[in-house]
């Protein structure tokens, strides 16, 4: 009762990062709860993962192991989530803001008639009292997240609704570790007695993974090089960047007519307009043919080894310096700094 | 031949905050909402794309807007009409204000109850909350099968529809029996343009509360012609719970804001020294640029 749940994402037969993240998150909320932590693992043929969830700091784990699990479905997912909550009733679940739990955590949150906070950055547990009533709250789960297009930052709490429920994003928690393995005790899900014939009214015909289309349009961060990348082998540095800052690549037209990156990528009057929070210019210069597809970005960071380039006068960042060594510093305190 | 469908689409009018440029913040660095436009959410036009490929498929159905919002929302209703749909139902009553998504999505059920659908289709998210909760939250409450980032509608048969669906790492196909929910990515087929015949026809299309300014010939052909009336509905109108509408039923409570301070417009120098770099990124961490 009252203890702190994460739903367990399982990729390749493995535990996904994100679960491992909301883990650690989940082991430092329910320590400081005095509550356990209990993983929520739905899948086939996932015996053997209890071990690696303890590391991780999980008391109990929960298995569902059974083919109508895998690949995922939204009703049999619900169905045993909402029936486990029920009956342990965890004052607080958390999710990985995937496709999977993006698209159950909603439906359960629904069914039981509790709050969801999508996408959070931040949780933290602390005290609220309502404006409105005065009532007083001890212990509550801050949800903290981004809204209004990332341009305001909310603190959401769940004060009167059970369990608090919050999804967050791969990447953005730190995963680390426990010094000493929780119990990780395995206990089985009584799936069966929440499952109905309707939930499996949806079929799934065809699977196919593959690599995912190229969306500069949509991304909130983006790095674009430019000819001063020098080569397309230097050109994978703006890759590298990427990755680490969940970014998207894009490309001036220069640099896609020296052929380092696909023209799909290239930005400008002849490329495509973006309005990123974030724009990492490498290498650019900054002709008029570039800036008019990206100057509306929130920020623009731009890296260039001469301090003149007209770059620098729509960037907010100007930082003068060769890419080759300014990428891979970044890069670096990126990952120190980030959590 | 496939059989007649009754397709409602949900939408919502959003401030378009991918358009926050440098414009759009003040001085102090907030938002300056008033400096953003209202737009239909993007991806909700890639649903009403679906919708309206739906209904060529199939003969005889109709395909609707259902939207929550005040007012002037009956703009996004008339630029669906522009675009081929039928007609649409504003949802807006004070009752509603302070909703977080659930009880958006409760509301949004009562009325879909009352209207009756056989696919509803709803973007994936809106881009002022970005949550994607509202689509899998109305099907559950309406105990309906949903069909999450759907692409494409590959066939319809005569109780199911296959649906493709775009994932992060590729591509599913599911069968689905309807009555169902669908929610559209952006990667879905792009919005065909307004119709000058159906601009034409629809001119003069409101809702009620837009009568009273409204001149004596639109008053008029209103009066005559019945498609050009937008349902306007209010929770006296839904068979609802009201206890579950508005602030009472959001379970989620906003307990802070605080706006993301945007830095001047003069560029910050910088050299390629570990120093500079460092707290650069620690800089981009702490105000949420990144992360």
């Amino acid at each position: 009762m009252n203890n702190v749940f994460v739903y367990i994402e399982i990729e390749d037969g493995q535990v996904a990062d994100v679960s491992l993240e909301l883990l650690t998150k989940g082991r430092e909320l329910a320590s400081t709860l005095g509550v356990k932590l209990e993983a929520v693992v739905m899948g086939h043929n996932v015996t053997g993962l209890e071990q690696t969830l303890a590391k991780y700091g999980a008391d109990t784990v929960w298995v569902a192991d059974d083919e109508i699990f895998a690949p995922f479905r939204t009703l049999p997912h619900t169905a045993t989530m909402c029936g486990l909550i029920r009956a342990e009733q965890p004052q607080i679940v958390l999710f990985g803001a995937t496709p999977v739990g993006r698209d159950f955590a909603p439906r359960v949150s629904s069914a039981l008639h509790s709050g969801l906070t999508a996408d959070c950055t931040q949780l933290e547990i602390g005290p609220h009292k309502d404006a409105k009533t005065g009532k007083e709250y001890e212990n509550l789960l801050y949800q903290i997240r981004p809204a209004f297009g990332g341009n305001i930052i909310a603190t959401i709490v769940n004060p009167d609704c059970r369990p608090q429920m919050a999804t967050v994003r791969e990447g953005v928690m730190r995963k680390e570790e426990c010094a000493v393995a929780a119990a990780g005790e395995v206990k089985t899900i009584a799936w069966k007695e929440y499952i109905t014939p309707s939930d499996l009214a949806v079929t799934i015909i065809d699977r196919q993974m593959e690599k995912s289309k190229i969306n500069i349009k949509g991304a909130t961060v983006i790095v674009a090089g430019g000819y001063g990348m020098g080569s397309k082998e230097g050109f994978q540095l703006c890759y590298d960047l990427a990755e680490v800052l969940g970014a998207e690549v894009g490309a001036s037209r220069a640099a896609v007519d020296a052929g380092f990156c696909e023209h799909e990528r290239q930005i400008g009057q002849t490329g495509v307009t973006v309005r990123p929070k974030l724009y990492v210019a490498c290498g650019i210069s900054g002709q008029i043919q570039h800036t008019a597809g990206m100057d509306q970005s929130s920020m623009i960071i731009s890296i260039n080894s001469d301090p003149a380039a007209p770059i620098t006068k729509i960037a907010d960042y100007a930082i003068t310096g060769k890419v080759e060594e300014v990428i891979p510093k970044m890069i670096k305190y990126y990952k120190q700094n980030s959590k | 031949m496939n059989k007649a469908l009754k397709i409602v689409v949900l939408a919502k009018q959003v401030p378009d905050t991918r358009n926050v440029g440098k414009d759009a913040m003040t001085a102090e660095g907030t938002v300056n909402r008033a400096a953003l436009p209202a737009i239909f959410n993007p991806e909700d036009l890639n649903a009403l794309e679906l919708a309206l490929r739906l209904k060529e498929e199939c003969c005889g159905s109709t395909v609707h807007i259902l939207t929550m919002g005040p007012q002037r929302a009956a703009d996004i209703i008339r630029d669906a009409m522009f675009r081929g749909a039928d007609g649409g139902y504003l949802l807006s009553d004070r009752k509603f204000a302070g909703s977080d998504t659930l009880a958006t999505s409760y509301a949004l059920s009562c009325a879909l109850r009352s209207i009756g659908a056989d696919v509803i289709i709803a973007g994936r998210q809106a881009i002022d909350g970005d949550t994607a909760q509202v689509g899998p939250q109305v099907a559950e409450k309406l105990g309906l099968p949903q069909v999450t980032y759907a692409e494409e509608i590959v066939e319809v048969k005569e109780s199911s529809l296959v649906v493709r669906r775009r994932l992060d790492r590729g591509v599913e196909t599911v069968e689905c029996p309807i009555p169902a929910v669908l929610t559209v990515n952006s990667s879905a087929p792009e919005i065909r343009p307004q119709n000058a015949r159906l601009v034409m026809k629809y001119k003069w299309a409101m809702i009620p509360s837009e009568m009273a300014a409204a001149s004596e010939l639109a008053t008029k052909m209103v009066g005559e012609r019945d498609y050009l009336r937008i349902v306007e509905m209010t929770a006296a109108d839904i068979v609802c719970d009201e206890q579950q509408l508005g602030l009472s039923g959001s379970p989620t409570k906003v307990k802070k804001i605080e706006n993301v301070v945007f830095q001047a417009k003069e560029a910050k120098c910088l050299t390629a020294s570990d120093e500079d770099i460092a707290s650069l990124m620690v800089e981009l961490i702490s105000s949420h640029t990144l992360g």
